[in-house]
């Protein structure tokens, strides 16, 4: 038996794993749930965050704010793109066949990363810690980073931020809306158009912040947005697409099967959450918090 | 205008590629000819039967790990391993095709992705049976040795290299394949595949049982897919895992949209297209996914059925024959 503060130090990982992938699959699950298609570019919305992360710090230069400053202006740029992608690409294929809208998210993704390595090469880039969240402190034996806390406090919060305006503002309720029923919203002279686009620049946005986020934690290479759009799959899968809540179980549940699938069975942790993705949609497809869908 | 035979002459030009002595168009012609099968395979289930699948290629390395571990470690003959190729990966589709089919849509694909990961991902990582992340290189090409022996009667079959033996052997078995494939649509069979594309719930109201159909569909596209594997595994000169990864599947389906979704050829058309282009635009720049990134996007915004879409369009305003005034 594993000595518990290892095991809690396991958990403390599975648990900073699961608040990046939840940012990332709240946007996934945000344009799935509203738009109805299952963006495959999002992964590399993600990575073009992380990608304008380091290259805003590189240009804003050392000194305090300079992470701070560059996450959000990559996540603005990463929803910018989003925007423009949506309003003028985007919007022609709705209506259209399913299998054409995921293959052009496709090829988004082939476009987009092949974009990044023009751009920033195939070198391993990184971002260092922001000066004010260096270093680590210790609890229970286990040795936490501060830049770690700091994403675990940051996870809840954006999904209680969520919840509220999607809850309790106009512009939620629009949303909520238009996810059930765009037609009838149009009709009630709401613009749906616009809300489509504007959904998608949040979800965009949430990507690219997760990305900028994630780079003092991981290192920047081509590949991480195919890598990290199997996992978003694999969160709203199991919590439910469309399902925000469920997304944020979603990613409780993956960061822990895969901690400790690590510890207890490493060369199968990786084949442990397909297995979960399968089994959550051969017994409940729409997941543990979604609802079926007509 | 009379029934051109054009499968039956471009597999006769087929033939002939090795005669222009180029290794490398051989090698070109070999990698076309079993990515044509391959999507033709996935043809079955998103052209005829209107079932997307995510996770196609998990048959495709099925079928390469079948023949590659069947005939590097067990040291089977290809006859039983290319076979045996189809029918493990058969299996499996019919497998997971079970689950599969029970549901539709969006779910449908995201569980052929889950089980293509699956697949994946085991063999990733068991490295005792399929060699794990660095894969199984160096398969054996099959047995030639007797092909010397028929030389000497007709001397037209002897003096290829081992690689130009194996292009004719998969130009073989691929148009047997494909002769089959063809028959299978064009039965009562493919009929009522078609039927449930265009209609699920009344082919329903007319007793037929969908997903009866459509498990039969999955289980034959994917042991195809498995025995276009079992050719690539060798071709390759070895089997890896990304053989079974998702982007793999990504390829094969724009392949397959690339083409045509809705004739028969279509797809592998789109492979022969797509193979060709691939490797004129490699040998410039090395940003192919970008410029493949943007024939998809135009082919979804201006040709969404494919070049085969394209050239009937273009077909009929040809032959169209004026309205009488």
């Amino acid at each position: 038996m594993p000595d518990p503060s290892f095991v809690f130090a396991q958990s403390l990982s599975g648990l900073t794993a699961a608040m990046f992938l939840f940012l990332i699959a709240s946007g996934l699950s945000l344009i799935f749930g509203v738009l109805r298609v299952l963006n495959f570019a999002h992964g590399t919305f993600y990575m073009l965050g992380a990608y304008c992360a380091f290259q805003l710090v590189q240009w804003i230069g050392p000194g305090p704010g300079t992470f701070w400053m560059a996450a959000l202006g990559a996540a603005l740029a990463v929803a910018a793109l989003g925007g423009v992608v949506e309003r003028f690409l985007f919007r022609y294929l709705y209506g259209k066949e399913e299998l054409y809208q995921l293959l052009f998210t496709y090829a988004l993704v082939l476009i987009l990363s092949d974009v990044a390595k023009i751009f920033w090469g195939t070198q391993q880039k990184s971002v260092s810690r922001p000066p004010g969240l260096s270093g680590a402190f210790s609890l229970f034996g286990a040795t936490i980073p501060y830049y770690n806390l700091f994403i675990l406090l940051l996870g809840p919060s954006i999904a209680l931020a969520f919840w509220f305006v999607l809850q309790r503002t106009r512009a939620g309720r629009f949303v909520r809306a238009a996810a059930l029923d765009r037609e009838t919203l149009g009709a009630l002279g709401v613009n749906v158009n616009g809300l489509y686009t504007g959904v998608f620049v949040l979800a965009s946005f949430l990507g690219g912040l997760g990305g900028a986020l994630v780079t003092p934690v991981r290192t920047i290479v081509p590949g991480m947005d195919t890598e990290i759009i199997v996992e978003a799959f694999i969160v709203v899968v199991i919590g439910g697409l469309g399902s925000f809540w469920g997304t944020f179980l979603g990613a409780l549940i993956y960061g822990q099967v895969l901690s400790f699938g690590i510890l207890f069975f490493p060369r199968f942790s990786i084949f442990s959450v397909f297995a979960l993705m399968a089994a959550v949609l051969i017994i409940r497809p729409w997941g543990l918090l979604g609802r079926p869908l007509k | 205008m009379k029934r051109v035979p054009w499968a039956l002459l471009v597999l006769v030009a087929a033939f002939l590629v090795p005669a222009a002595g180029s290794r490398f168009y051989t090698f070109l012609a070999n990698d076309m000819v079993i990515w044509a099968l391959f999507a033709t395979s996935l043809n079955l289930l998103v052209g005829y039967t209107g079932l997307v699948s995510f996770g196609h290629a998990a048959y495709f390395g099925i079928g390469a790990y079948t023949t590659g571990i069947l005939m590097k470690k067990v040291g089977v003959t290809f006859l039983v391993a290319f076979p045996a190729a189809g029918l493990v990966a058969g299996l499996f589709a019919l497998l997971f095709g079970f689950f599969c089919v029970r549901l539709t849509k969006i779910y449908f694909a995201m569980l052929t992705l889950a089980f293509a990961q699956i697949v994946w991902a085991i063999c990733f990582k068991w490295n005792e049976v399929t060699g794990g992340e660095q894969g199984m290189p160096e398969i054996p090409y099959p047995d030639f040795d007797w092909l010397e022996r028929v030389a000497t009667v007709l001397p037209f079959v002897g003096g290829y290299r081992t690689s130009e033996y194996f292009y004719f052997l998969t130009l073989v078995l691929v148009a047997l394949c494909f002769w089959v494939l063809r028959r299978i649509v064009a039965s009562p069979f493919g009929r009522m595949l078609t039927t449930i594309r265009e209609n699920p719930e009344r082919a329903e109201f007319i007793g037929v049982n969908v997903r009866r159909y459509e498990l039969a569909a999955f289980a034959l596209a994917g042991g195809f897919a498995g025995l276009a594997g079992g050719l690539f595994g060798i071709f390759n000169r070895g089997v890896f895992p990304d053989f079974a990864y998702w982007t793999k599947s990504a390829e094969v389906l724009i392949m397959t949209l690339l083409g045509g979704m809705s004739t028969f050829y279509g797809p592998a058309v789109g492979a022969l297209v797509l193979l060709w282009l691939n490797q004129q635009i490699v040998s410039v720049t090395e940003y192919w996914p970008l410029i493949l990134g943007g024939i998809l996007v135009i082919l979804l915004f201006v040709f969404p059925g494919g070049l085969a879409g394209a050239l009937g369009a273009v077909w009929h305003r040809l032959t169209r024959r004026p309205a009488r005034a």
